[in-house]
Order: C-alpha cells, then sequence, then structure tokens
C-alpha cells in the first residue's frame, strides 16, 4: 500500500530527478570509446591515411613516427607489407564492430526467441530446447566455432553467423528463466482469461518484459564476441587476409615481438581491449540500471 | 489423483448473481479455471457438462474456447496490483479484447476503452488512457481490470475474490460498481468469496463448497436465515458481530480435509458436532431442501426428498 502511494503522489519533477540521480554512475568514457570506436568505423574512409590493403614494400616494417626510423607519414608504423598501421586499425574498426553488433543481435534473436519458446509453452517443447542448449553448453565455444569456420570458410558474415550459433545458448537460458517467472504473473493470466493466443501472448506481453534482459546481456555479450572474433582471426580461420581485423593484425604481427616491432601487436591488442572493457563497463551499468531490486537503492 | 472438485451442479441465469463461498483450497478457483477451460496442466477434466447459452463449452475446440473467453465469459482475477502489464498504456489493455476478439483498429479500441473506463467511473478517461498502470491507484487498477472483463460485453462474468486486496471503503465502490455493471448489461455474474458479509450484499444465489464439492445451495436470503448443512450453520456462526461480548470470535474446530485423503462419508464429519454414524459411513447425495434448495447432509435426509 505505501509503494502505491508513493507512487501516485510523487510529481513528475521529482521522478525526473531520481532518473538524473541515478545517472551519476553512468560510465561516460566507456561509452564515449564505444562511440568513438562507431564513428571511426563510419568514416574510416575519410579517416585513414592510406590504403590499409596496399603497401609498399620499400616501406616495410616503419616504427611509429616518435622512434627513430620512423615518421610522420606512417604514425603508428607499417608492418610486414609496408601496409600502414593507423589505416588498418582504423578500417579494422569495422570488422570489430560489424562483426560484434550483428553477432550479439543474431545471437540474440535466436537465444530470445527459443527462450520464449520454451520458457512459456513448457512441456516436451522446454525438455527438447533445454537438452539441445545444454548439449550445446558442454561444446566448447571456440572449438565449435572453429570447426564450424572449418566448414563453411572464412569470410566476414560468415564469423557473424558462427558467432551467432555459437553463443545463442546464454540467451535462451536467461530468457527462459526470466519467462517461467513472468507467466506466472497474474497480468499473463489475465491476457490468458481474456482470450489472447499462445503467440500474442508470447509477442504481445512475454517479449517487452524481457527485452530488457536481452539488452543486458547482449552489452555483456559484445566483450565475449569481439574476443572470440579476434581469436579466430588469429588462428586463421576468421576474417580472410588482406581484409584488415584486429586479431588477423596480432596474428601477423606476432613473430615481430621477438625482434623488437612491438608496434604491430601492441596497437591492435589495445584497441581490442578498450573495446572488450568499454563493452563489459556498460553492461555492468546496464544490467544494475535495469534490475528492479537494485534500482529502488 | 485428486479430485479439487467432484460432482459440482450448479445453474446460473441471465442477470442473477451467483455466489460461491468457502475455504481456501474447497475449489472455489478451481470451480472458475474449469469454466473458462485454463486449469493448470496437471489437472483434467474428467467428465461432466457445462451448458452455457445450450452448447456444452467441454466439448468445444481450444481455438473455439478462445474466442468465448474474454468474449462472451469474461473473468476478473484477484490481484489488481499485478493484473495489469506493467510496460503497457491503459488504453491498450483496455482494449486488448476488442482488438483480438473484434478485430479492431487500435484507434477504435482506443476510443472503446474511454468509454469503458467512463462506465467503470474513472475521472477523465482521456488523459487515464495513456498512462501506465504505476500511475494508477490500488482501486482505479482493479476497476480497471472490471473494465477489462466488461469490455466485450460478456454473458457470464466470473470475478474471483476481487475486492481481497482492496481496503474497506474501496472494496464498497467496487461492489456497488459491480452491480450496477450487472444490472445494466444483464449479466450473470458468478461471485466467488470467502466473505459472507459481501454475499449478503451481492449475491441472489449461494453455494458453499467444501472440499470440492458443493454441500448447499438456494437463494441467499434462505441459507442465511435457515441454513440446512451444519457446515454453512458453523460458517454463518463464525462471522463476528457487533453485539457480541464474547471475547473470542468463534472457529469451526479442526482443519478441512487433505483432498487426496477424504474421509470415507460426508468430507466435514470429523468437524461437524451434528455428526452420527451414518455421516462416516457414507458420503450423503444431494438432497432437495426446498424449491431451488439443496443440502448434502443426511440431517436434511427426512425432511427433504432425495
Amino acid at each position: 500500500m505505501s509503494t502505491q502511494a508513493e507512487t501516485i503522489v510523487l510529481p513528475a519533477r521529482f521522478r525526473w530527478r531520481r532518473v538524473s540521480l541515478r545517472l551519476g554512475d553512468f560510465p561516460l568514457i566507456p561509452t564515449l570509446i564505444l562511440v568513438g570506436v562507431a564513428l571511426v568505423a563510419i568514416f574510416a574512409n575519410v579517416l585513414a591515411p592510406h590504403n590499409p590493403e596496399i603497401g609498399s614494400l620499400a616501406a616495410r616494417f616503419r616504427p611509429p613516427f616518435w622512434q627513430t626510423g620512423g615518421n610522420t607519414r606512417y604514425l603508428l608504423g607499417t608492418d610486414q607489407l609496408g601496409r600502414d598501421v593507423l589505416s588498418r586499425l582504423i578500417f579494422g574498426a569495422r570488422v570489430s564492430m560489424v562483426v560484434g553488433f550483428t553477432a550479439v543481435i543474431f545471437a540474440g534473436v535466436i537465444g530470445t526467441t527459443l527462450g520464449i519458446v520454451s520458457g512459456y509453452l513448457g512441456g516436451w517443447v522446454d525438455q527438447v530446447i533445454m537438452r539441445l542448449t545444454d548439449t550445446w553448453l558442454a561444446l566448447p565455444a571456440l572449438t565449435f566455432a572453429i570447426f564450424l569456420a572449418a566448414i563453411v570458410g572464412p569470410s566476414m558474415w560468415n564469423i557473424v553467423i558462427i558467432l551467432g550459433i555459437t553463443y545463442w545458448t546464454r540467451y535462451a537460458r536467461v530468457i527462459r528463466g526470466e519467462v517461467l517467472s513472468l507467466k506466472e504473473r497474474e497480468f499473463v493470466r489475465l491476457a490468458v482469461v481474456a482470450g489472447c493466443s499462445k503467440w500474442t501472448i508470447m509477442w504481445r506481453h512475454i517479449l517487452p518484459n524481457v527485452i530488457n534482459s536481452a539488452i543486458v546481456l547482449g552489452s555483456l555479450m559484445l566483450g565475449v564476441v569481439i574476443i572470440t572474433e579476434a581469436t579466430l582471426s588469429f588462428l586463421g580461420v576468421g576474417v580472410p587476409p588482406p581484409q584488415p581485423a584486429w586479431g588477423l593484425m596480432l596474428s601477423d604481427g606476432k613473430q615481430g615481438l621477438m625482434v623488437g616491432r612491438w608496434w604491430l601487436t601492441v596497437f591492435p591488442g589495445c584497441c581490442i581491449m578498450l573495446m572488450v572493457l568499454s563493452a563489459n563497463l556498460i553492461g555492468d551499468w546496464l544490467r544494475v540500471k535495469f534490475d528492479p531490486q537494485l534500482r529502488q537503492l | 489423483m485428486v479430485r479439487a472438485v467432484d460432482d459440482v451442479s450448479l445453474r446460473i441465469h441471465a442477470g442473477e448473481t451467483l455466489g460461491i463461498v468457502g475455504e481456501s483450497g474447497s475449489g472455489k478457483s478451481t470451480l472458475a479455471l474449469t469454466i473458462l477451460r485454463i486449469l493448470p496442466p496437471a489437472a483434467r477434466i474428467v467428465s461432466g457438462k457445462m451448458l452455457f447459452e445450450g452448447e456444452d463449452l467441454l466439448e468445444r475446440s481450444d481455438a473455439e474456447m478462445r474466442h468465448i473467453r474474454g468474449k462472451r465469459i469474461a473473468m476478473i482475477l484477484q490481484d489488481p496490483m499485478a493484473s495489469l502489464n506493467p510496460l503497457f498504456t491503459i488504453g491498450d489493455q483496455v482494449g486488448e479484447s476488442i482488438r483480438v476478439h473484434d478485430g479492431a483498429s487500435r484507434a477504435s479500441a482506443w476510443s472503446r476503452a474511454k468509454e469503458l473506463l467512463k462506465a467503470v467511473r474513472i475521472p477523465s478517461p482521456e488523459t487515464r488512457v495513456t498512462q501506465y498502470p504505476h500511475e494508477m491507484s490500488g482501486g482505479m487498477r482493479q476497476r480497471i481490470v472490471g473494465a477489462i472483463g466488461i469490455s466485450c460485453e460478456p454473458r457470464l462474468l466470473i470475478a474471483d475474490e476481487p475486492t481481497t486486496s482492496l481496503d474497506l471503503t474501496i472494496q464498497a465502490q467496487y461492489l456497488n460498481l459491480l452491480r450496477d455493471l450487472q444490472r445494466q448489461y444483464h449479466l450473470a455474474l458468478i461471485f466467488i468469496t470467502h466473505n459472507l458479509g459481501i454475499v449478503a450484499k451481492m449475491c441472489d444465489q449461494l453455494a458453499v463448497m467444501y472440499a470440492g464439492r458443493v454441500v448447499e445451495t438456494g437463494p441467499v436470503s434462505q441459507i442465511f436465515n435457515s441454513p440446512a448443512h451444519p457446515y454453512t450453520e458453523a460458517l454463518l456462526n463464525s462471522i463476528p458481530r457487533m453485539t457480541d461480548s464474547v471475547q473470542r470470535l468463534t472457529a469451526i474446530e479442526g482443519q478441512p480435509p487433505d483432498l487426496a485423503a477424504l474421509p470415507t462419508g460426508c468430507a466435514f464429519a470429523p468437524r461437524c458436532p451434528r455428526a452420527f454414524d451414518r455421516c462416516r459411513e457414507a458420503a450423503p447425495p444431494e438432497f432437495s431442501v426446498a424449491r431451488g434448495r439443496t443440502a448434502r447432509c443426511w440431517l436434511v435426509a427426512g425432511s427433504g426428498t432425495a
């Protein structure tokens, strides 16, 4: 009763203040990094000083400009084929962004759909989907992804599909759990009583109530997906060369580490780390923000 | 196996209110869910007939039942706080049945929703339809749930303890509203409650349930004046009276029986002050007490006809 009274008497202004107070712990820097990477990816054509796929062999292994032997023509140095590292990083952001987001969305759509259907319908449908999920989870994700990549062959969109069907299981599990508690809620029963069909209820009443969780999970999965993409590229079953991808750059540059060509691996490594860290920090924040129990604090 | 509802026979006419009372677990709500055929997966309807406007509801297909639910038989659930989806506007929720059943457009469902909100006496319906459930009080939410119930002008409305979570002044308002709506739409209303005071106020006919069976039926006034079944009598005696000077409230001794292990004979016999040998040997059938009155008790076996 007291919470009810509170909701009614609160003037709109006061509620806004509570919202803005909660924005106090907003992860500004991670958001700026992610938005920055997105902008770089979008405007890669304009920003990159060189063609990322064509180098001049005469300018191989130039160090960054502040080291002896480096010059400002190649700000972050060049690789073994004389390609500009900065330009490749800029275009590599495109791959990471596109692969990261589309794979997370793809996995999310599969997992959320199966989770809702499984949780709401229950019975043998639930059994089948959950046993499938168990089996899927028992497979080592990376090995499974490599296996799939070996079958379908390397291309950026294949990687998206592979990551999607590797990682949908987490969504399915989490969403199913939410649906199990949601479907006992009175408003779902009211929809049943009102004569809505199962599909109407799942689409209109259940989905909007689990979409928050799916978004939170997605932001946490973004880091995992980007790492996996980089790993696949590193292992040679990811985005095919000469297309620039951060993982591929790491892979190509790894011999250089022994002979002091650190810029070939450190820069893409930092990019991956920053992006994954940002995605995770934003994910954590969303998780707290969307969790009604934590939000009450 | 548990018989949650067993050998129940009820009749309700248009414009009439049937009250169903009984303790928790006596099968009141299960009966309501049975009528709408939305029992939980573990439950089965084994046998029987449910005639609604001349058709047996048990012979309808699931798809046909869905068109009956909400459209011709509607139900108001117990908890107004939880009955509304927190993410949708009031207009969308009140209009949902109309859209599902009559294929109305969103705009026309909304304008109908405004009329319905007016019908359940919600002030300024024009602004209310655009608001969300958390912006309403408990009483308002319950009235909105009521509006959803009558949105497709059903012939039968089942209200399952619709006022238990409301405070007393709002209860009274809501009951008046339900009664007015019933008169206006000439509804048949099944009112499930454990509050005999509400029964006296609302209902024409009464069915008392105990352990999944109807132990007594008849017109409310007659049952209140001269209960035929000892259980009904005990229920009526347990209502606290303003004039009573006793300190302790009257209670019915003992516990309701475990439905999985019902005693042979009458289910109420172990708690019944007037039980005799026959009660423990055989379950009493439904005896007719008077015109339109029945009771399941061996005590009335002599006075009435089987």
